[in-house]
């Protein structure tokens, strides 16, 4: 195995996750695009500990804590979301117009 | 190395075992026009990538990936999703209907990248074979660094936690209005 066959992958996953983000209009689809953009994220932090051997692994610990930020990120934005579909009953980000200009 | 040395190591096939899957599940995670379906590819993503950090010999991560994502954060999308009576069934509306620019900015995004990563393989060594394959992380030494090294942004994820965890309840309970305040304490 190589580190390039890795790189490549993560940015094949990060270009699909960048073509969800900006196609999709469903809130709930949004996020689900930024996590695989974050997947692809990690996927480079641990193969490129693999090929650093760092002595303390400082990849694999980036990629624990992105994996934590991203759990609190989920938490927060399905909140968002659901105060959103409470008070407007809509769930799409091109219909939320309130803090437009 | 050519590619076909490449796949003569069988090892490489395990790796194509795992891609192959994770990249078609994320098409259609980003393709599919039930928000469902589309919470479970991403099951199938993370998966394979979990697979792909065993074969990077870190089995700790593969497992938080494992627990966090496809036990916690996955759930909630689904409960997220049940509650916000997103379009469910075939009734299409989840994406634009012009897609086109956001295709055109995901390829650019891809193009510029391969072109740095495959630029910068040869002079970087990145096409030499991976030293970590076959050995093993040592859990005690991420636990160490943890607590010694990374002690400090440790502590500030704990911190981001516990502010997500409040904000995320008070985000989503509902206010009483004043009416119903009223009627609560006239009982």
């Amino acid at each position: 195995m190589i580190l390039t066959q890795f790189l490549i992958l993560s940015a094949v996953l990060l270009a699909l996750g960048v073509y969800g983000l900006l196609s999709r209009r469903n809130a709930v689809t949004v996020l689900l695009s930024v996590e695989l953009m974050l997947a692809a994220v990690n996927i480079n932090l641990v193969a490129f500990e693999a090929f650093w051997r760092s002595s303390i692994a400082a990849g694999q610990i980036f990629a624990i804590f992105v994996i934590t930020v991203a759990a609190a990120e989920v938490g927060i934005g399905l909140a968002i979301i659901l105060l959103i579909f409470r008070n407007r009953a809509e769930g799409n980000v091109d219909e939320l117009d309130l803090m437009k200009w | 190395m050519t590619f076909s040395e490449w796949l003569a190591e069988p090892v490489n096939w395990a790796f194509l075992a795992l891609a192959l899957p994770c990249v078609l599940a994320a098409v259609r995670v980003v393709t599919s026009r039930n928000v469902v379906h589309a919470a479970l590819f991403l099951v199938l993503t993370l998966a394979a990538s979990a697979g792909l950090f065993i074969l990077l010999s870190a089995e700790f991560a593969a497992w938080v990936l494992v627990l966090v994502y496809i036990g916690a954060v996955v759930v909630l999308f689904l409960f997220g999703i049940m509650i916000t009576r997103a379009p469910l069934g075939r009734e299409g509306g989840l994406s634009h209907s012009a897609r086109w620019p956001a295709a055109l900015a995901a390829l650019a995004v891809l193009g510029l990248t391969l072109a740095l990563i495959l630029s910068a393989s040869e002079v970087a060594g990145w096409n030499e074979p991976l030293p970590a394959v076959g050995a093993r992380t040592d859990t005690g030494v991420l636990g160490e660094a943890f607590i010694n090294r990374f002690l400090i942004p440790f502590e500030a994820v704990g911190f981001i936690l516990l502010a997500a965890l409040i904000g995320g309840i008070t985000l989503a309970r509902k206010d009483r209005t004043p009416d119903e305040e009223r009627e609560e304490e006239s009982v």
